[in-house]
């Protein structure tokens, strides 16, 4: 039973963890290399940071991400929520060990309970702990000083909702799946999915907030920089992915459209991602794919920007009870 | 929770579990690597690696069954590729109409065979990694990870890391049932607990004094290990010198698949 408790599928689904055959060799082993680069600065920046307690302190909570990612809790309809802890970590103890952290999770889930596959390890360290990590650590910079639960809750759910929009790429560039359809589904389920993660993660950063002072806040969220050169960094993030994903979605056309054209049976099929959310396609733009990715990002754009005024509105709030407190 | 869990099969004595470590890891990798590579379509490439991975695993004694039963973890992922179904270009085959939408989805012949090629793909890799789990004590898998150049301070966490699940999952397990003891399920129909949010502001909680037990542990771990003279430096048993069969073995296995994958592109 404890067993089940750790590889149930419906206590812990990992949709995202990629096992190996979905993704083409170029796509995986492109992944490994961007990853190891990644985790040869994170080794030497974290073994610099905690010195000798580097291993004791990177295992046990490698062993606490790992744990917590049983918890769940009930949603509607006999699914549950669950958590996938990147972002946590990343807010807990600063990005480069938190990417050690993942890698150790990542790396053991699939060598022992193959959890993701072993040629796919790069591409799920690279989809679970770069992506989640960084999106994280940066949402919570952003925000932290406008409202923290704002900021955790942020961070939790553009993490997970990132990392799918780049599983979705991997998979679609490894001919797996369609762009147009696999980018919707995984963005749409994940939004979704990444609510139960940033409410979990806003919860969490309150509890050890309470519990740990001292703690939080100081070599928890590192270095203090200018929010606006963080909000420059994400515009500038997603202009890259943009062009990447039009350097990627221009040679070869989606492959809805391509049948579409060859056997002319599909007509209504082609557009039936976008059927349900006519407004994904934006006016004057042929290329549908595209169209979605943009309007995916300008969708996540927009969302933050929503998310920063709520912020900026609760602070205010909060300074006027507190102005009123104090006389 | 008992290590035995996680440990059934490591005891056993064949070849394949006389094997170095890094042998088996690299083996496990190149096989992978011959089934990510093999071309759409070419199915005697993978019914021969099949067979290669049945011969190895009667060589190894383990049930074959058991290995099945657990490389069925990678099926729920096949929803994400079935798109290339309806949408790779082809002849034809059949057109699906879905009653809710209206829609109309067409399956091309070249749909099908990249989606059956992605399965056994992912079946054949699956299988063999968990071979490679069932037949290697976990001891021996960190061995094959500093064998093959990851760094100590890495190969030292994932070996704390797993000291340390066993710890921390019973924690969490403590920490469910005393969830479900204070928000027991009523009868049918009857709400536990409140709202959503209110479950996961619960969930978070129990995440965040996770971890301040744990930052405590690792601070008690540090110290346990300090005063025992550990001063920074991980110390590893030397790496065993890898026997002449072991090369032997990893030669006829990398031999082996490179044929399948050149028999794939070239005959088949």
């Amino acid at each position: 039973m404890l067993y089940s408790i750790l590889r149930s599928p419906a206590a812990a689904p990992q949709q995202l963890h990629i096992p190996d055959g979905f993704l083409s060799a170029p796509v995986a082993i492109l992944a490994w290399l961007v990853t190891i680069a990644f985790m040869v600065v994170a080794v030497r920046r974290a073994s610099r940071e905690f010195d000798e307690r580097l291993v004791p302190l990177m295992g046990v909570l490698a062993a606490f991400i790992f744990a917590a990612q049983a918890f769940n809790f009930p949603v509607a309809g006999g699914t549950s929520g669950h958590f996938l802890g990147g972002a946590l970590a990343a807010i807990l103890l600063g990005p480069w060990p938190a990417l050690l952290v993942m890698a150790a999770v990542i790396g053991l889930q699939g060598l022992i309970f193959q959890d993701g596959g072993l040629l796919a390890m790069g591409a799920n360290i690279f989809v679970m702990g770069i992506v989640t990590v960084w999106t994280g650590y940066f949402a919570y910079q952003a925000l932290q000083r406008i409202n923290r639960h704002v900021a955790g809750f942020a961070a939790g759910w553009l993490s997970v909702v990132l990392a799918a929009v780049v599983t979705a790429f991997m998979l679609a560039l490894s001919g797996t799946a369609s762009l147009g359809v696999v980018l919707t589904a995984m963005a749409g389920v994940h939004m979704l999915i990444g609510v139960g993660e940033g409410l979990i993660t806003a919860a969490a950063l309150a509890l050890v907030r309470a519990a740990l002072p001292g703690m939080f806040g100081e070599q928890v969220t590192g270095r203090r920089s200018d929010a606006t050169t963080i909000l420059a960094g994400g515009v500038m993030l997603a202009l890259v992915v943009g062009i990447v994903a039009v350097f990627f979605a221009s040679p070869h056309p989606d492959g809805l459209e391509r049948v579409a054209e060859d056997t002319g049976f599909l007509s209504s099929a082609q557009a039936a991602p976008f059927q349900i959310a006519p407004d994904y396609v934006l006016p004057g733009l042929t290329n549908q794919t595209l169209a979605a990715v943009i309007a995916i990002a300008l969708g996540t754009l927009l969302l933050c920007a929503v998310g920063y005024g709520i912020a900026r509105a609760l602070r205010r709030r909060s300074q006027r009870l507190a102005e009123a407190h104090e006389q | 929770m008992h290590i035995n869990v996680l440990d059934q099969f490591h005891n056993g004595d064949s070849p394949i579990h006389r094997l170095d470590p890094r042998v088996k890891l690299l083996g496990a990798l190149a096989f992978i690597l011959t089934a990510a590579l093999t071309p759409d379509g070419a199915w005697l490439a993978f019914v021969a690696l099949a067979v290669l991975w049945l011969a190895l695993v009667l060589m190894a004694d383990v049930p074959p069954g058991l290995l099945l039963r657990r490389g069925l973890v990678a099926l729920p992922f096949a929803a994400a590729a079935v798109t290339v179904l309806f949408t790779l270009p082809g002849q034809a085959l059949l057109t699906v109409h879905v009653p809710v939408f209206g829609w109309q989805l067409t399956i091309s012949d070249a749909g099908v065979v990249r989606f059956v090629t992605i399965m056994l793909k992912s079946g054949v890799s699956v299988l063999m990694a968990t071979l490679l789990a069932a037949t290697t004590t976990f001891p021996d898998l960190l061995r094959a990870m500093r064998g093959i150049g990851i760094p100590k301070v890495l190969v030292g966490t994932i070996g704390f890391m797993y000291r340390y699940i066993f710890v921390l999952v019973d924690e969490v397990q403590t920490m469910l049932r005393a969830r479900d003891a204070r928000s027991a399920a009523g009868p049918a129909g009857q709400r536990a607990g409140g709202t959503v949010f209110w479950r996961a502001r619960i969930v978070g909680g129990m995440v965040g004094s996770l971890f301040v037990r744990s930052l405590a542990r690792s601070e008690r771990v540090y110290q346990a290990m300090a005063s025992r003279g550990y001063a920074g430096e991980l110390r590893w048993l030397d790496k065993p010198k890898v026997k002449s069969m072991d090369i032997v073995w990893l030669a006829v296995m990398v031999l082996v698949l490179l044929m399948i994958q050149l028999w794939a592109r070239l005959v088949a």
